[in-house]
């Protein structure tokens, strides 16, 4: 018999606590996994916020959009712009990433919800890659086309000069009140946006709001002849997880002042569309655990070289051991792309509600081992592993 | 009084009539069963009084306001609730949140941006659906996924999604359609119950018996235009209805 599961209040303030401490003391059981560099713990923090995003409009109210790339891209050139221009203050640049992404998903999205279904995710996607290739083009006073937008030495930066008197020569760095947004500082500015993203998608996930989104994902007819208006509702979806990816493209001009059009192309759109349906589209945690399992392995995997390779298997005979070497070459480094499909394959096929259903099924198995686990597996194989 | 009245009513599709001149009195409080054989032009009509399909020519007014060029959702806010010939719910979400649903509609409006409540913590709602799934008699299984209940069960469910808003006319199309006969029944049964609550209901039904145990009023509806109207009684004996329906068969 299929049920709800059903959080309580004091359920969903344990997971809040239980998130944040996790975020927060990342750079300490990160480093156990060889993950505990501010670099990569930022990309895990911001992915993770692009992640939650998207899962509002994707997970929730089950609009598959191909193209939130490019609000990535527009967060990015606003907060540079922000530096170059106002101050190299990251709280400006958050907050005109996040109004310029919004801007542009409350167009964008306007004229894209008028489809459903495919037709809307191809719309998307022409939006993300229109604005890649104008970014590369006619653009390029705004972006800088190929070279990328960066601070300079002579940009106004009005705010701070009328402040304070230009010091020196030197390039000032993107800071927080004085504190720079470099290394394990840069990382913590992240993580707290991080633990209020997480809240906020946590608020609307149990909220009417949430649940009417879910009721569009599940049947939209229903929902208009029940008295809703529909379209608004999505296209505040659409607005909300713009933001999100507007806040997480900032974030990313924060930690390093630079933006570049490749953010917007649509690998990059496809890869937020991995993360969550890896980690469990329409959970609250999915999301972020597969933007971290996805930058994770691309670290690592990226890390290993024909070199490293060699070295391995120097254990087998020879012949064989180059052989090898060979064969394991095609999966890592710069084709550690195959192995994130063969991955993504295995989750879609046997795990269809991502890393979260894997958890959900393991822990029926544990706690009710006999006859409630079978009737509780409803389409695919229980797990084989389980011995 | 009327609270739907429906005149000169023509639609047409590529040239195919399926309405002509289509007028049609529903009385507030009453049954108003809608029958008529295959391609009579039933579901069209009912579709033409929630906004899916516009006529040509005529109008349709509910409560002294015209329907026409309103969208699905606006005619429901008026109070307006339909049925459909296969139930449509909320199959991913429980019971509860689909009767929950239809009731923050009614009270809340169209659209409103209302994220920082959480749904569990708004007692007035939670109750209402309760006292909703008591009624159709599903108050047992309100943490099951709508998608795994029965057909009957989806029929219950749906009908307590409409009833929760109080609306004020009740379409039902087919709403026995694909049921066993003790399916039927219950939903005859709960249908005579809910008769009590003093809602106006439109039934479009091809099971005889279903219309003479619910109706107190037939319209017959023939190659899109209405033949014969008066008690299910009066239709029983009619020899027009018995030509152009029943094909001269005893009902």
């Amino acid at each position: 018999m299929a049920t709800t599961p059903q959080t309580t209040p004091n359920q969903d303030r344990l997971l809040f606590v239980l998130f944040a401490a996790a975020v927060l003391t990342a750079p300490l059981w990160a480093s156990v996994i060889g993950a505990g560099y501010p670099d990569l713990l930022q990309k895990f923090a911001i992915f993770g916020i692009l992640a939650i995003g998207f899962n509002i409009l994707f997970g929730l109210t089950g609009y598959l959009s191909f193209g939130h790339a490019a609000f990535l891209g527009i967060g990015s050139y606003a907060a540079v712009w922000s530096f170059k221009l106002f101050t190299v203050n990251a709280l400006p640049a958050v907050f005109f990433g996040m109004v310029f992404a919004g801007l542009f998903a409350l167009v964008i999205g306007y004229i894209s919800l008028r489809r459903t279904g495919i037709y809307f995710s191809i719309l998307t996607l022409a939006f993300a890659q229109m604005s890649y290739n104008l970014a590369y083009s006619v653009l390029t006073p705004i972006t800088n086309g190929e070279t990328g937008l960066t601070m300079n030495q002579d940009d106004p930066r009005f705010i701070d000069n009328l402040f304070f008197a230009p010091e020196g020569n030197a390039l000032p760095s993107t800071n927080l009140f004085g504190i720079e947004m470099t290394g394990f500082s840069g990382f913590y500015f992240c993580a707290v946006v991080l633990i209020i993203a997480f809240y906020i998608a946590m608020r609307i996930s149990r909220s009417p709001f949430g649940m009417m989104l879910r009721a569009i994902k599940s049947n939209q007819n229903r929902m208009n002849y029940t008295g809703f208006n529909t379209r608004p509702y999505a296209l505040t979806a659409f607005v909300i997880s713009g933001v999100y990816a507007g806040l997480a493209g900032s974030l990313m001009a924060v930690t390093d002042p630079l933006a570049g059009a490749e953010r917007m192309q649509w690998t990059a759109s496809g890869e937020v569309v991995l993360m969550t349906i890896l980690g469990g589209a329409g959970t609250l945690l999915g999301p972020v655990l597969g933007a971290g399992i996805i930058k994770y392995f691309e670290n690592i995997f990226s890390a290993y070289n024909a070199q490293v390779l060699e070295r391995i298997f120097d254990f087998l005979p020879d012949g064989i051991d180059h052989a090898a070497a060979s064969v394991a070459g095609l999966f890592v480094g710069e084709g550690w792309h195959l192995t994130l499909g063969l991955v993504f394959m295995l989750i879609v096929i046997f795990l269809p509600g991502g890393v979260m259903e894997g958890f959900t099924r393991l822990r029926a198995k544990f706690s009710k081992p006999t006859v409630e686990s079978s009737s509780s597996g409803s389409t695919t194989s229980p797990a084989k592993d389980s011995a | 009084m009327s609270i739907l009245t429906v005149q000169g009513v023509n639609k047409s599709f590529a040239g195919l009539k399926a309405l002509n001149q289509v007028n049609l009195k529903v009385e507030e409080g009453a049954v108003h069963a809608i029958i008529g054989p295959n391609g009579a032009g039933k579901s069209t009509l009912l579709n033409c009084f929630v906004g899916r399909l516009e006529p040509d020519t005529g109008t349709v007014t509910f409560n002294g306001q015209s329907l026409l060029n309103r969208r699905p959702h606006e005619i429901n806010q008026l109070g307006v609730a339909r049925v459909f010939q296969t139930p449509e719910i909320f199959t991913d979400l429980s019971l509860l949140d689909n009767v929950m649903i239809p009731a923050f509609a009614k009270r809340d409006g169209a659209y409103t941006f209302n994220w920082v409540p959480r749904v569990d913590g708004d007692a007035e709602m939670t109750d209402k659906a309760q006292h909703m799934l008591e009624d159709v008699g599903l108050a047992d299984k309100q943490r099951m996924l709508a998608g795994s209940l029965s057909r009957g069960d989806k029929r219950r469910l749906e009908l307590a999604m409409c009833l929760v808003q109080d609306p004020k006319l009740l379409l039902l199309d087919e709403p026995t359609a694909g049921m066993s006969r003790a399916d039927t029944n219950n939903t005859i049964d709960l249908l005579k119950r809910i008769g009590e609550r003093k809602i106006t209901k439109i039934v479009i039904e091809h099971d005889m018996h279903v219309v003479f145990s619910l109706a107190n009023k037939v319209s017959v509806l023939a190659q899109g235009t209405v033949i014969a109207e008066g008690t299910p009684d009066e239709m029983r004996g009619n020899p027009k209805v018995q030509e152009a329906y029943l094909g001269g068969a005893h009902i």
